[in-house]
């Protein structure tokens, strides 16, 4: 079998002092070569192991063909932002992992899987320069319908992208002045350049969703008012919007910022284009991140890119309880970390941070762990060395452990029923929650997921609410 | 977004306190005493937070009160009736808690005086016995007396030059309030906003007293929904996010040292912008 085929990237020195996107993508030429590896299976696995239930065996095939139209319509009859997921979904661990090509008790795709995201990118992509769209249904029963969707996240866009395929009028809320959720504020232009997720976002306003920023549902307006303006169904993809912090000494000290925050200020604020954006942000000399998913890799990389365009030496360590296998992030934003210059070390747990006369961080106090038994995660629980303290130079500190529920609407809705994490509680067939009409899905439901799995509960309300429209 | 009306409420040398109205029809409806707005002046803004200092449901506007300090507030300074600001979203944080408590005082430093205004009126509403006390840098600088005056069944001023009212501190009035036995008995709950020492002199203070005390505190905040943490405070030793769990918080619990250096945080860069844009 034909040895897989490399996507080309932007070499190190030409990443490390811009916000550019690393990953340059197929051509057509490597994209027809890729397709050609398929084998097509009978009985493909792939498919079950996309959240979305893509056809993956048929796009390919239509790639082989050259036939890239009939392949991006494949992938959109699933998929609403092929660009984006071919660029942020960890396909390692789904759509590639279930490829028959991965070894059997392999964690993660082994290398000569088919490269499906690369291949589903370089058709998103192919649609976006030829404008491909798909086009609104004629079926007029939908057109007097009205939904709100809340938060323009992955969840959202692609509840509000399922609705408005069929005539159904969609207003999406926002609460932040720009729109894309984590797509926008947590995932770094490197990852996935703006240029394409403005027009992934563009193509919903083909199918005239209208948009509304700066807007909090559970602040500026309540579920009810929504009702009462006539909107007949609602869709929450509110996202897990809470950072999570350690819980140790220390940890309000200055310059130990959230992922969230520092992401953001980045991000959405343009914070590494200061002073021309106003928002500042700190660089520091030695920086630490703590944290294993794909979160921590691109606070990293980010801070990496802050030092190197301040003209500091790179030095960011990333810190991380277990070792590399455990890591949730994905392999390829690993193996990008470490090229970039990423110092990982594995096996330490913080346990406080020590400030200066000024409050600002300056150590970082670890202890060393080895793997114990297996968690309910099913990855090795780490355990501390006692006596094993030594202690970390720092000067700014990035926490990337997770997240946790927003309450902003739930705890003003108390009709809207919630779980011991704060989580929104939906029927697991239609995606509704304890109220009537009202639908959730994305983090804000069952905790952290990936974007791909965000809009798989997104498609399945999606479908619930045009059922649930119709009945009424 | 508009701006409706615009009016230098006081200025020395270059420091001016500007007031604006902005029509804002949802946020207008919504807002409560002890509430705030975050806002954005251009597209390559910062986010910055303002309390809602009034509104005006029938012409759907909202009012704030800044004092130009940073580049944020500078530029909004200068916008005019007829301009719209980039982003404006609220009202955020948790409504002061309104209640009969009997006898209050409010205390407002500085700009910090527009903060307490609608907590005062809101307190008066629910027949509650005001006694304010304001303090001002200087006579030039004092802001909303009339008004806060109308409300108030007592009512003092303080300027730390002397030029207007006692000269001295709020902190200096309030003690004397508190040091007359019978008075401090009958004193239910202390409300301040001000600069960070002063809410923490007044703290120290009625601490002594045990008198209920809440401040609203200006922390550094981003999305103001709780999404990033900048603005995480430890009030009784537990951490919390002043955007979703206050703005207010019980005074007697608020780590003041570590507000203070948090706030801090940006300080270089605040003034390097500042020069840069000579403004």
């Amino acid at each position: 079998m034909k040895q897989p085929i490399k996507v080309k990237e932007l070499a190190v020195s030409q990443r490390i002092n811009n916000f550019s996107e690393v990953v340059l993508g197929y051509t057509e030429n490597e994209a027809l070569q890729e397709a050609e590896r398929c084998l097509q299976c009978k009985n493909p696995q792939c498919i079950s192991g996309c959240p979305v239930g893509i056809d993956i065996k048929r796009f390919i095939f239509q790639i082989t063909q050259k036939d890239y139209q009939g392949a991006y319509f494949t992938i959109r009859e699933k998929n609403n932002f092929p660009s984006i997921c071919g660029r942020v979904c960890p396909a390692e661990y789904q759509c590639r992992k279930a490829c028959i090509l991965t070894k059997k008790e392999s964690n993660f795709a082994s290398e000569e899987t088919i490269n499906i995201h690369f291949l589903e990118r370089f058709i998103g992509d192919y649609g976006i320069r030829n404008n491909l769209e798909v086009s609104q249904s004629k079926d007029n029963r939908f057109f007097r319908f009205k939904v709100a969707v809340v938060g323009s996240g992955p969840a959202g866009l692609s509840c509000a992208g399922e609705l408005a395929r069929k005539g159904i009028k969609v207003t999406i809320f926002e609460a932040l002045h720009q729109l894309g959720g984590v797509l926008r504020y947590g995932i770094p232009p490197f990852r996935l350049s703006r240029d394409i997720l403005d027009k992934e976002i563009e193509n919903l306003v083909k199918l005239k969703v209208e948009f509304v920023p700066n807007c909090i549902i559970g602040k500026t307006i309540s579920l009810n008012e929504l009702f009462k303006e006539g909107f007949q169904a609602i869709f929450l993809g509110l996202g897990a919007g809470t950072p999570l912090f350690l819980g140790i000494p220390g940890e309000n000290l200055c310059n130990i910022y959230s992922a969230n925050e520092f992401l953001t200020r980045i991000n959405l604020m343009s914070a590494y284009r200061f002073p021309e954006f106003h928002t500042p942000i700190n660089v520091g000399k030695n920086i630490i991140v703590i944290g294993g998913g794909n979160t921590a890799m691109d606070a990293a990389r980010c801070a990496l890119r802050l030092q190197k365009i301040n003209g500091l030496n790179p030095n960011v360590t990333l810190l991380y309880r277990r070792t590399e296998v455990e890591m949730p992030a994905r392999r390829l934003e690993i193996e990008h970390a470490k090229e970039e210059g990423v110092n990982f070390r594995f096996l330490v747990q913080p346990k406080r941070f020590i400030g200066d006369e000024n409050g600002f961080v300056k150590k970082v106090i670890c202890l060393e762990c080895r793997l114990g038994e297996p968690d309910a995660s099913g990855r090795r629980r780490p355990v501390e060395v006692e006596g094993s303290d030594f202690e970390i130079e720092t000067d700014l500190v990035i926490i990337a452990i997770g997240l946790k529920a927003n309450q902003v609407l739930t705890s003003v809705t108390p009709e809207l029923k919630t779980d011991k994490y704060k989580d929104i509680i939906v029927d697991p067939e239609t995606m509704q929650t304890s109220i009537k009409n009202v639908f959730a899905g994305g983090d804000i439901v069952g905790g952290e997921g990936t974007v791909i799995e965000a809009m798989g509960m997104a498609k399945k309300a999606g479908s619930s609410i045009i059922a649930s429209l119709l009945n009424n | 977004m508009k701006i409706l009306h615009k009016e230098i409420l006081a200025r020395s040398n270059n420091l001016y306190i500007i007031r604006l109205e902005i029509i804002a029809p949802e946020i207008s409806r919504k807002a409560k005493a002890g509430q705030f707005v975050v806002l954005m002046v251009n597209e390559k803004g910062e986010r910055i937070p303002l309390t809602i200092v009034d509104k005006d449901i029938e012409n759907a506007t909202i009012t704030l009160i800044f004092q130009e300090a940073g580049l944020t507030t500078k530029l909004l300074g200068r916008l005019n009736p007829g301009d719209s600001l980039y982003a404006l979203v609220g009202p955020l944080g948790n409504p002061t808690e309104i209640e009969r408590y009997g006898r209050v005082i409010l205390v407002g430093g500085g700009v910090g005086i527009a903060e307490i205004y609608p907590v005062a009126k809101a307190l008066k509403e629910k027949e509650n016995q005001i006694t304010t006390i304001l303090g001002a840098r200087t006579k030039d600088l004092l802001i909303l007396e009339e008004k806060l005056k109308k409300i108030s069944d007592e009512f003092y001023i303080t300027t730390d030059d002397g030029t207007y009212g006692r000269k001295g501190f709020v902190t200096d009035i309030l003690e004397e309030l508190l040091s007359s036995k019978i008075k401090a008995m009958g004193y239910k709950l202390v409300y301040a906003v001000g600069p960070i020492p002063m809410m923490r002199r007044i703290s120290e203070i009625t601490s002594s007293y045990n008198i209920k005390t809440i401040v609203s505190l200006n922390a550094v905040m981003v999305d103001a929904t709780g999404m990033c943490g900048c603005c995480r405070v430890t009030v009784a030793g537990k951490t919390y996010f002043s955007c979703i769990d206050g703005p207010e918080f019980d005074a007697h619990l608020v780590d003041w040292e570590e507000l203070k250096k948090r706030n801090r945080i940006y300080q270089d860069k605040e003034k390097h912008i500042c020069n840069l844009y000579r403004i």
